[in-house]
């Protein structure tokens, strides 16, 4: 590269300048106080952290503008620990930048590849081990260490199959069977369709068998929302309307996109919104996605009434509730 | 009766026995005919029905007819019942200040008096939910706030926030916030439903489980801020906006403060 192209010369580095403390006695010792009032201010703040400890009740309330009304125990004991710990950290820092030495220290950077002697050295003593093994001519000794080192690289495998049991179907089923009564969350209570006026809805769980416990992760997949509407004002295939019960509709409250529970349930529009991404489900055609990025509809919970008029399942669900996963069939 | 008798041929002796008859036919009918307890409140809830009618007549039938049977832009008033007139009026959501997606709350147009009046009036038309007496709303006796947290939780909070702060519906509808509701108005929205809220049967939540409910509400909208600021009590929002402008700037500003030399 000639040096005609080269406009601007390297201009080297600048010339090292002093702070006002290294040479002016008056700035050295205003440093030196600006850093015992920072260090002092610090103290100050644990003397607060301690008296609002011992001396502030916790039942005592202040009002604070743009705050409301407030917890003066807490606030004073989160205050004074922020002070104490923040005017540490900044004396320190404003002690080294204006008193301690500030030399500057120039590392030159250095090429990364060894000597050449040295990579010979450590070549020749691989080449002699080698040799001095045999390896090279012990081919049962080779291909026997092979086995054993391979088979054992495979143990770490069996240690995650202990992770956890395995899903199995738990993602496809849920424990709606045919004949299982609709039941109110929280309370438990069967319900009869008579319960529901038109516009009611109802959150409801599966009935428990004598002995079983209610798990959150059942309640997960379980939890279904009824609603009643006019017979009328179904826009559902022949069979979806079989799945119905005198207007009461029944959905999964498993979100089809992200698996929130789906329950914002606006009676007028007859729309039901997930909060989480704001998908919208169309109630009267069948929980029809209208907006938001959710894929399928929710899952309709066929229902019918027993013998004595209480709400049930007619089967189980027809589909996997909830998002999607690797292996869902549909 | 000598002196009563100076006065048979006075010229008004005939208009006042007329009167007098009649008067006297009108009350052994009344006394006759029912139970004097029966009529007189009779006679008061009619005229309360009047003042009512007169009043929606004024405040009401230019959207929901002149005889509250509804129009194109709002619905039939008959068979709503009292609840929904004092759940509506009483919380100033009617009469709407304008056409907008959502009645608003706000200063009620009326005094109690009136509202109590138009109530009357409504529910004169059909049947339908009757405000629920104070006895009923008593949820201080009736009420267990740890059953309305759960109940909350489940049947309320999706739309009304964790904390009763409210939250947004689809298309500029909200679900309000439950800060300033006042019990039975919480009471009459559950047993109605209104605008976009969903109704919740006797039968899925009882009314002692509704108890629990506005207990746990008025638990809620007591409850202190023992954490410090609040910051609404809507959640990650306000709490990650501050964090992420107020915090990481103050973080911003000391790393340049730290790299800057000293003069």
């Amino acid at each position: 590269m000639s040096h005609e192209l080269e406009p601007i010369t390297d201009p080297g580095l600048p010339d090292h300048v002093h702070r006002a403390a290294d040479t002016d006695p008056v700035a050295e010792k205003r440093a030196e106080r600006q850093v015992a009032i920072l260090f002092a201010l610090s103290a100050i703040g644990t003397i607060l952290f301690i008296a609002s400890y011992i001396y502030i009740p916790t039942t005592e309330f202040i009002f604070l503008p743009v705050l409301g009304s407030t917890n003066a125990h807490e606030l004073f004991l989160g205050l004074g620990l922020g002070l104490s710990l923040l005017f540490i950290g900044l004396g320190a820092v404003h002690w080294a930048k204006t008193l301690m030495p500030d030399n500057e220290i120039i590392a030159e950077r250095h090429v990364m590849r060894s000597e050449d002697v040295d990579r010979k050295g450590f070549v020749d003593t691989v080449k002699e081990g080698a040799a001095a093994s045999g390896l090279g001519r012990r081919s049962l000794i080779k291909r026997s260490l092979g086995l054993s080192l391979g088979l054992s690289a495979l143990t770490p495998l069996l240690f995650l199959r202990d992770l956890g049991p395995l899903p199995k179907k738990q993602l496809e089923t849920t424990n709606w069977k045919t004949g299982t009564r609709l039941v109110t969350d929280p309370g438990d209570r069967a319900i009869k369709a008579s319960d529901l006026e038109v516009g009611a809805v109802a959150q409801v769980l599966p009935q428990l068998l004598p002995g079983e416990e209610r798990t959150l992760s059942n309640i997960g997949k379980d939890a279904v929302l009824l609603i009643r509407l006019r017979p009328e004002e179904f826009e559902l295939s022949p069979e979806r309307l079989s799945w119905t019960y005198e207007g009461i509709i029944a959905f999964s409250k498993i979100c089809s996109h992200m698996g929130c529970a789906v329950a914002l349930y606006e009676q007028q529009t007859k729309h039901l919104l997930c909060p989480c991404h704001q998908s919208t489900f169309d109630v009267p055609r069948a929980a029809k996605v209208i907006f938001g990025p959710s894929a399928r509809p929710l899952p309709q919970l066929a229902i019918t009434v027993d013998s004595e008029g209480y709400l049930i399942a007619q089967k189980p669900f027809s589909e996997p509730v909830g998002p999607s996963f690797w292996e869902r069939s549909s | 009766m000598k002196r009563l008798s100076r006065y048979r041929r006075h010229r008004f002796a005939g208009p006042v026995l007329l009167v007098f008859a009649l008067f006297m036919i009108g009350t052994t009918f009344s006394v006759a005919s029912a139970t004097t307890q029966k009529s007189a409140s009779t006679l008061v809830r009619s005229a309360a029905v009047d003042e009512g009618r007169q009043i929606f007549l004024k405040g009401c039938s230019s959207c929901h007819g002149l005889n509250a049977e509804g129009g194109s832009i709002a619905p039939s008033l008959i068979g709503v019942g009292a609840a929904a007139v004092d759940f509506q009026v009483g919380t100033g959501r009617m009469p709407m200040a304008d056409m907008s997606v959502q009645a608003m709350r706000k200063q009620p147009a009326y005094t109690p008096d009136e509202v109590a009046a138009l109530a009357t009036y409504v529910a004169s038309l059909s049947p339908g939910p009757a405000i629920p007496t104070q006895d009923v709303v008593n949820y201080e006796r009736d009420g267990n706030t740890a059953q309305g947290g759960e109940l909350f939780r489940t049947n309320c909070a999706m739309c009304h926030n964790f904390a009763g702060q409210g939250g947004a519906l689809s298309q500029g509808k909200f679900a309000p916030s439950l800060m300033s509701s006042e019990p039975v108005q919480i009471y009459e929205a559950m047993i109605l439903g209104p605008q976009s809220m969903p109704v919740f049967s006797d039968k899925v939540i009882t009314p002692a489980e509704k108890l629990s409910i506005i207990k746990w509400i008025k638990a809620s909208q007591s409850e202190p801020a023992h954490g410090g600021a609040s910051l609404g009590r809507v959640g990650p929002v306000t709490e990650g906006l501050l964090i992420w402008t107020l915090g990481l700037g103050l973080l911003i500003g000391i790393a340049v403060w730290l790299a800057t030399k000293a003069r």
